[in-house]
């Protein structure tokens, strides 16, 4: 558990959120054309990271608007929180 | 050669103060070379090793472990087994786990404690009550003793559960699968590697992977912190961490990992003699040999390697327990701790080849994978010296999430996903 600072409404605990999975994954523009293979990597296949790892996350039980967040997952700490439509921040 | 364990060994061993026993299994240094090499020293992968060498006579393999052997989710599970699952192939898998349980401990010349307590699943809606029945319908149409309980049966099995029509969520009924119960999990781990150790196989302590050497689409060994290891198959049993080693040679797998938590209170004299879960609360307890409840709460919804998990995940689970059991109000819980478990999108696990020759994947066990330990090393052994699966874990493979062909078991799935 942990505090996220929502670029909308600050600093908040972790259980008014919830977690989008990685972030990043950009959907088909042409579903229609997309192999097998295509569709699993995009539904099913994740880097799922241990370290520093870009994050959806949804603010649920507040303003309920998406952002994105630089996490590391081997200690839960957060680097940075960036709006939707952004380029995550530089190292 | 191995002295084996009996009422004689023991008393021998009384009037030597129980000084003289010998070592359970040696501490080698790694050979230059391995036929096959285990990544992970849990049930599961040490499950593997002896497979291997018992089944299959590959004597010459190694299980490497980054930290002790059973110290990662095979210590920190809440000990349930049972074979309950809906669809024919989880069946067919999570069934043989079982029947090779029952006879684990005079296979392995180990007391791994196994109890056949029985397990029963709640419904708290009138669709859980559908679910189950169906749910029971399908095992028994499989040969997996399953019967449904209404309500004063359920009161009857496990006389301390609220079965007041007036709580949150009423009991409607519930199922019980008798043949299902408990196992002392560390005993799993150590008599794995003790059968294992017997027949060759060396078992590699404190030697974490830090890379796979490939040569064109095939391995060729592992970098570990004791050194490079030769071998031509890889099995990978890693749970929570199987990602890490995939990244290793940038394989992508549908695996998400999450801290899934677990409690044990104070030890009481016995007062629940069966394992009860409920998957619509979030609930599942049972009563360990010393007399502690243990409890399984859920996992973060977030992906984490941390193994602690969040307050507010034990504190639902609890609030679901005291409302079940009035009885436990005034129980203090003494430890509190989290493992790191690796998810499938369809919550069934992951026993397969890769595209990669002589790498394979034994994972996405998610929140349930101790229940099948013998059985998932029993067949990711027959899948690593065939180099193909057998028929039971033909449909766990990597490519049912390009096929679509998936095995939806979030249903019979302990804790939500």
């Amino acid at each position: 558990m942990f505090l996220i600072n929502c670029p909308y409404c600050g600093e908040r605990d972790q259980s008014e959120f919830s977690a989008g999975g990685e972030a990043h994954i950009v959907r088909p523009k042409q579903p229609t054309e997309l192999s097998d293979d295509q569709w699993a990597e995009f539904l099913f296949m994740r880097k799922n990271i241990k370290g520093v790892q870009l994050e959806r996350w949804n603010h649920a039980h507040g303003c309920r608007k998406w952002f994105n967040m630089v996490r590391d997952t081997s200690n839960d700490k957060i680097h940075a929180v960036y709006k939707m439509g952004e380029k995550p921040p530089l190292k | 050669m191995k002295n084996k364990y009996s009422i004689f060994s023991l008393i021998k061993n009384a009037f030597s103060y129980h000084e003289n026993w010998q070592r359970a299994w040696r501490d080698p240094e790694p050979k230059k070379e391995y036929d096959a090499i285990i990544i992970g020293g849990g049930g599961h992968g040490l499950a593997t090793a002896f497979y291997l060498a018992k089944k299959h006579n590959m004597t010459n393999i190694a299980v490497v472990e980054k930290g002790w052997i059973g110290g990662g989710n095979t210590g920190r599970n809440t000990t349930i087994i049972r074979s309950n699952y809906l669809w024919d192939a989880s069946a067919g898998l999570y069934d043989h786990a079982l029947k090779i349980w029952e006879g684990l401990s005079q296979e392995l010349n180990y007391n791994v404690m196994f109890s056949q307590r029985g397990v029963m699943n709640l419904a708290h809606n009138l669709q859980d009550v559908r679910d189950l029945k169906r749910r029971t319908h399908a095992n028994r149409l499989n040969g997996i003793d399953a019967v449904w309980l209404n309500t004063e049966e359920v009161k009857k099995f496990c006389p301390i559960i609220n079965t007041s029509p007036d709580i949150r969520y009423p009991v409607l009924g519930g199922t019980l699968q008798r043949r299902a119960g408990t196992a002392r999990h560390d005993a799993v781990a150590w008599g794995y590697a003790r059968g294992a150790d017997a027949m060759g196989v060396d078992i590699i302590q404190n030697c974490e992977v830090k890379g796979i050497k490939r040569n064109g689409d095939s391995v060729e060994g592992i970098e570990t912190t004791k050194g490079f290891i030769k071998t031509k198959k890889i099995g990978v049993v890693a749970a929570g961490h199987s990602s890490v080693i995939a990244n290793m040679v940038d394989l992508k797998l549908p695996l998400e990992s999450k801290p899934l938590q677990a409690l044990v209170s104070e030890p009481v004299k016995p007062i629940i003699d069966t394992v009860v879960m409920s998957n619509a609360v979030h609930a599942y307890v049972s009563q360990s040999d010393k007399g502690e409840l243990v409890i399984g709460a859920g996992t973060d919804a977030y992906v984490s390697y941390t193994q602690r998990g969040s307050h507010d995940v034990v504190e639902g689970t609890l609030k679901a327990i005291l409302e079940l059991y009035p009885i436990f109000s005034r129980m203090k819980m003494l430890r509190q701790w989290g493992g790191i478990v690796d998810i499938c999108p369809d919550a069934s696990p992951i026993i397969s080849k890769t595209h990669i020759k002589g790498l394979y994947f034994n994972c996405g066990w998610g929140t349930g994978g101790f229940k099948a330990t013998p059985g998932s090393g029993d067949l990711f052994a027959h899948t690593i010296a065939n180099d193909e699966p057998h028929k039971l874990n033909a449909d766990f493979n990597i490519n049912r999430f390009v096929s679509g062909d998936l095995v939806d078991e979030h249903g019979a799935a302990a804790v939500a996903h």
